[in-house]
């Protein structure tokens, strides 16, 4: 049970050229807007064509420019949720997951399968509504039913929460978490937010203008994400460049600090990142003299923003982001970082 | 009273004909100029817009370049007995000339503000490309196509130029409203020149009342 995906395309701006698999359980490839990732979805739907590649689900081939096929979108069998769900407006929510039975035949059979879904999705009552007279959430449940019903091999999901109010948005993240599990089947959601993905996905895939930079089980990819873009993506906010020293120390020329790392360093580091949540006053170990900037509230956090003694004046301010509970009451001399907590960058 | 009715009749027998043509042509057309590339597509733009565009009498005069009796299309459609000049069923072809591009071009606007998603999800849930065509598209599309359909219809039943240049003006035979409201005028008859100005009002107002009236009833439906 997996998804093979090898394709090109060349695109107005960039060559999209990705290649990966995904198994069972939620993959988010995730990425900024318009790194060509919604594009691979289409790919795999069959509504964009690649140049060249392959691409198989569960052993059958659904594109392969060298052997000459491409099915059709409707002989697929994969499920796609659009960002705005792509309901037909001109239909009740009974039509639109009857267009999903379109398969099936026997009318007892549809009418049956139909009531099964509309009480699986909550539905029950708005059979007669048009799309527009429902809720966001009450469209996307109407849209996953209609996906459903049509019993897909695999889900595409295209930022399925981007047309929600905030305030929904963390029950629905739960609610359709619990739902995919219970499908079974591989699940290939495309997001820019780093929380959605963290949130629900096994394992994320980061891609950057149109290339796949790494694909990793989630946890471990916002532990070490490995590359300036996929450590921007995972909400780094100190990025700089560096050289490697030796084996576990690295030079950071802009903030005139060495640092110690608990990972090994190779050669070939570029940058290393820190995340605005690993400085902290107790912490012993790459403890340095800084200096207070700004500061900046939230409603339960604070943002504050340093610079080293020693660092270069052109070089940003460092951000330092902490519970309000947890500041201290004066900004403190020194700041250290945990030597496990340094991201180390490559090319 | 023997009043000749004929041009009432020949003029409604034009337009709906001239109008049911239109109507599935210049969908096929936009729906199909949408997908060519962008140079074709131009080119072919151009051409099928040229009749709104040009004088009525100048696409007559095209039309008789074409299908006139001593012309090579003219005398060979005239083995089948068919001769588009001087018959009323000549006024068809003259105004579904005239009033494609009103079709054409409001049914290409109508498919081009179509949302793309809305297909391209039938599809993948196995929905025919002619279902999602008819259910999906036309339904979505059905304000611009509906508006369109009513355009070519009144240019259609007002068409003159291009009517007279290719049919001409034959009392019982290839009169329209429009040509005899000339023909009446031209001829200081003045009274009967207003009967058929009163009767294509009548007409006129009755088409553009249902329609508002239909699309009052269904956003009556939507609101519901």
């Amino acid at each position: 049970m997996s998804l093979h995906v090898d394709v090109r395309k060349r695109l107005d701006s960039f060559t999209l050229d990705v290649s990966f698999t995904a198994g069972k359980g939620i993959t988010s490839l995730l990425g900024a807007s318009g790194c060509g990732k919604s594009m691979t979805l289409k790919f795999i739907a069959g509504i964009e064509k690649p140049d060249e590649g392959r691409i198989e689900l569960d052993g059958r081939v659904l594109f392969d420019s060298a052997a000459g096929i491409n099915l059709p979108p409707q002989k697929r069998r994969v499920g796609y949720l659009f960002q705005n769900y792509a309901l037909f407006p001109n239909m009740t929510v009974r039509q639109n997951i009857l267009c999903g039975l379109n398969r099936e035949k026997d009318r007892a059979v549809k009418e049956t399968r139909l009531r099964e879904m509309l009480r699986m999705m909550q539905l029950e009552g708005l059979e007669e509504r048009k799309p527009a007279q429902l809720s966001g959430g009450q469209q996307q449940r109407t849209a996953l039913a209609r996906i459903l019903v049509n019993d897909p091999q695999i889900l595409l999901l295209d930022e399925p929460f981007s047309a929600l109010d905030a305030h929904l948005r963390d029950s629905l993240k739960v609610e359709m978490r619990d739902l995919l599990e219970r499908f079974g089947r591989e699940v290939l959601m495309v997001t820019h937010d780093r929380n959605e993905a963290y949130n629900m996905s096994r394992e994320i895939a980061v891609m950057d203008k149109g290339r796949l930079l790494t694909s990793k089980p989630t946890k471990e990819l916002f532990a070490d994400p490995g590359s300036i873009p996929a450590a921007v993506l995972t909400g780094c906010k100190n990025i700089t460049a560096a050289r490697r020293v030796d084996a576990h120390t690295v030079e950071v020329p802009e903030w005139g600090v060495r640092l110690e790392t608990k990972q090994r360093v190779e050669e070939r580091l570029c940058a290393v990142g820190i995340r605005a949540h690993y400085f902290n006053p107790a912490a012993q170990q790459n403890r340095f003299p800084v200096r207070f900037v700004e500061e900046m509230e939230e409603p339960f956090e604070t943002i504050i923003q340093f610079r080293y003694a020693a660092q270069r004046g052109d070089s940003p301010a460092i951000w330092w982001r902490l519970a309000k509970d947890k500041k201290p009451p004066q900004f403190p001399g020194e700041l250290g970082i945990a030597a496990a907590n340094i991201l180390l960058l490559y090319e | 009273m023997n009043f000749d009715w004929y041009p009432l009749i020949n003029s409604l027998r034009i337009a709906a004909i001239s109008c049911v043509l239109v109507f599935f042509t210049g969908i096929f057309f936009a729906y199909y100029a949408a997908r060519l590339p962008r140079t074709v597509k131009g080119v072919l733009d151009v051409i099928l817009t040229l009749p709104m565009v040009l004088p009525p009498t100048v696409c007559g005069y095209f039309l008789l370049l074409v299908f006139g009796v001593k012309r090579p299309l003219g005398i060979f459609l005239m083995q089948f007995g068919v001769k588009f000049v001087m018959t009323w069923y000549g006024g068809v072809l003259a105004a579904a000339v005239v009033a494609f591009p009103l079709m054409y071009r409001t049914a290409r606007g109508a498919f081009e503000s179509f949302d793309k998603t809305l297909a391209y999800s039938g599809q993948t849930l196995g929905l025919s490309n002619t279902y999602i065509f008819w259910r999906i598209r036309m339904p979505a599309c059905r304000q611009g196509i509906m508006a369109g359909t009513v355009l070519a219809f009144a240019r259609a039943l007002g068409e003159y130029g291009a009517t007279s240049m290719l049919i001409g003006y034959t009392p019982g035979k290839t009169a329209t409203i429009s040509t005899t409201v000339y023909q009446l005028w031209r001829t200081d008859d003045e009274k009967g020149a207003m009967f058929w100005v009163l009767i294509n009002l009548a007409i006129s107002t009755v088409v553009l009342l249902s329609v508002n009236m239909l699309e009052a009833r269904q956003k009556k439906a939507v609101r519901a």
